[in-house]
């Protein structure tokens, strides 16, 4: 990667040494190889719904695995995108309508039993990796304790009255004026002002 | 030496680079002392601005010490003088230089066939920014090279200390010419969506300018607090309806002139449905922007009244009013900052103790500290406005 972002460089720009930590954390990374997992399925569920309801023994039912690959696809995107958390989660709301349609194909006179314990047990398996990885970011992103109180900080150093106004002796350029009055204003009265915090 | 550098969606690292070099006889590298992060790298950090590439050093808020300069330069920079590098490059002889319009200077953008293709006609080239605005390397790294440095540079009297001085380079500036741009009277109303940075400036530039009063919108309540701290009338949005507290404000006609400082990603929650359908549209690459304060604005604003525009657009946006705006006869000014039209003034207010935009600054770290930084701006975390780094 860094030889391919270097033979990309303008002559005589700086090019990659050596990399750094990354903004990007572990949680995150996970996040998005959960993302492009729920695309892959998503995917495979829209398009080849046969087989997967095949290989459960859950023949008939290939239009609820097709909207299942829908949902996925929108988790996916969703996961890969800076709302992750909320993709994540929808994820863990997916998983739970997939581990009650799982169940539903346990019972004793499917041959395919065995296919779908397999599957329910990776999708228990994944429910557990979504919901740790969402609660990790939940964490990370989390506005934590009170908001400060700026009131303090007005920038103006003679104090909020003394600068109303103050820069009214700049010329503005003619190119950024509003179209003049064609009577002048009458004047409106003064507001109250908030007092500075 | 040490750089933050983009290598894609939220992937910002602290690498090990080779230094700049002079390339051109009217290039300078300056040694940084402080940078800042600014709104608009959070565009890039999630890759809604097009055409980035793996490799490319962030950062257009900089200043630091002239270390070298080339011989084009003709002693309008020395080295050791101590220089703020505005972030939009320009040559100062093209025919939108001598208008002053240096964002849309017509020589330095480096990518020009690219940018004519998908601009219609090149603007300037930016530091630390987007292939279609030149590709050059930004200011968040130990040394910066400065092209067309005769003229892109802004002079620090040694009366400013750094923290003073810096964002001359961008967000004061910003702040101003939004605020000038909406020719304020001192009877308007001048309404303000978004308490970051730029918001920040651009509430005190009403303020200075003579509004009859400022109204700020936003709903973190530490920028709220920064915002009444600057003379403004604050507005929640998630607590009341804008549109109402506006025209109650101002006996139903509403805010003579919008200033929009948020840009391209409105906060997106269930107290403003459309960012909600935004949002979902962004994420399938159906549109790259999220307009809501343009819809608001154009919804709420007195007729024939001005509508400023400071904050970053990238592409397309949806579903926009057009026929409000045509109706109500509105002006929209818009565009990236001219800086240096705007410094000297600027720095005679700092000077004079108009304005003291070190306010604004909550963080101070390390430049290796940068990637978990633009985390932390990024998510308000610790009630976060404004990180400055320290190379």
């Amino acid at each position: 990667m860094t030889y391919l972002a270097n033979m990309s460089r303008n002559e005589g720009d700086p090019r990659i040494l050596s990399t750094g930590p990354s903004s990007l954390g572990s949680q995150d990374r996970m996040a998005r190889g959960l993302g492009w997992f729920s695309l892959g399925l998503g995917l495979a569920e829209l398009l080849a719904p046969h087989s997967i309801t095949r290989a459960l023994g859950m023949e008939g039912r290939e239009d609820l695995v097709r909207a299942y690959g829908a949902r996925e696809i929108a988790a996916g995107v969703m996961s890969l995108s800076v709302d992750r958390e909320l993709g994540l989660w929808s994820r863990v709301a997916g998983d739970g309508l997939d581990v009650a349609t799982l169940m539903g194909a346990m019972r004793e006179d499917n041959p395919k039993r065995g296919n779908a314990a397999a599957a329910l047990a990776l999708v228990l398996g994944v429910t557990l990796l979504d919901a740790a990885t969402a609660a990790s970011l939940r964490g990370k992103t989390r506005r934590s304790g009170r908001p400060r109180d700026y009131g303090n900080r007005s920038g103006y150093p003679k104090g909020l009255s003394a600068s109303r106004g103050a820069a009214r002796d700049l010329v503005k350029p003619d190119d950024m004026r509003a179209a003049p009055a064609v009577t002048p204003p009458p004047s409106r009265p003064e507001p109250a002002h908030p007092r500075p915090m | 030496m040490k750089a933050l550098v983009w290598h894609g969606k939220e992937d910002i690292r602290c690498d090990s680079v080779t230094d700049p070099e002079i390339q051109d006889s009217r290039d300078a590298i300056v040694k940084i002392t402080s940078c800042a992060i600014c709104g608009s790298d959070l565009h890039l950090f999630h890759n809604f601005i097009p055409a980035m590439m793996p490799g490319d050093i962030v950062g257009h808020e900089m200043m630091g010490e002239v270390v070298e300069v080339g011989r084009g330069v003709n002693g309008k920079l020395r080295v050791g003088e101590r220089v703020v590098v505005p972030f939009t490059i320009f040559c100062g002889e093209c025919e939108q230089c001598r208008r002053g319009n240096y964002s849309v200077c017509e020589t330095t953008n480096r990518n020009k066939a690219m940018a004519d293709k998908v601009f219609g006609h090149a603007t300037a080239g930016l530091f630390g920014y987007t292939h279609l605005t030149g590709g050059y390397p930004g200011g968040q790294a130990q040394y910066l090279r400065v092209p067309y440095a005769d003229t892109t540079h802004i002079k620090v009297p040694d009366s400013l200390s750094d923290e003073q001085a810096l964002f001359l380079g961008d967000i004061l500036p910003t702040g101003w010419q939004a605020a000038v741009q909406c020719d304020i009277q001192p009877t308007d109303t001048v309404a303000i969506w978004g308490c970051g940075p730029v918001g920040q400036m651009a509430i005190r530039s009403a303020v200075l300018l003579g509004a009859r009063q400022v109204v700020a919108i936003d709903c973190l309540p530490e920028r709220l607090s920064m915002a009444r701290a600057g003379g403004a009338i604050t507005i929640d949005f998630e607590e009341e309806s804008v549109v109402e507290r506006l025209n109650e404000l101002t006996g139903g006609k509403g805010p003579d002139k919008c200033i929009d400082a948020i840009g391209m990603e409105s906060h997106v929650g269930l107290s403003q449905p459309d960012t909600i359908y935004d949002r979902a549209k962004q994420m399938m690459m159906l549109e790259s922007d999220r307009p809501h304060v343009l819809r608001e604005m154009i919804y709420v604003c007195r007729p024939a009244g001005v509508i400023s525009i400071p904050g970053v657009y990238s592409g397309l946006v949806d579903k926009i009013p057009m026929g409000v705006a045509m109706n109500k006869g509105l002006t929209f000014r818009m565009g990236q900052t001219h800086v240096n039209r705007w410094t000297d003034d600027l720095v005679r207010r700092i000077e004079e103790g108009q304005i003291d935009p070190s306010f604004v600054i909550t963080h101070t770290a390390r430049l290796e500290d940068g990637p978990e930084m633009y985390n932390v701006f990024r998510d308000k975390r610790d009630s976060c406005v404004k990180v400055v780094l320290k190379p």
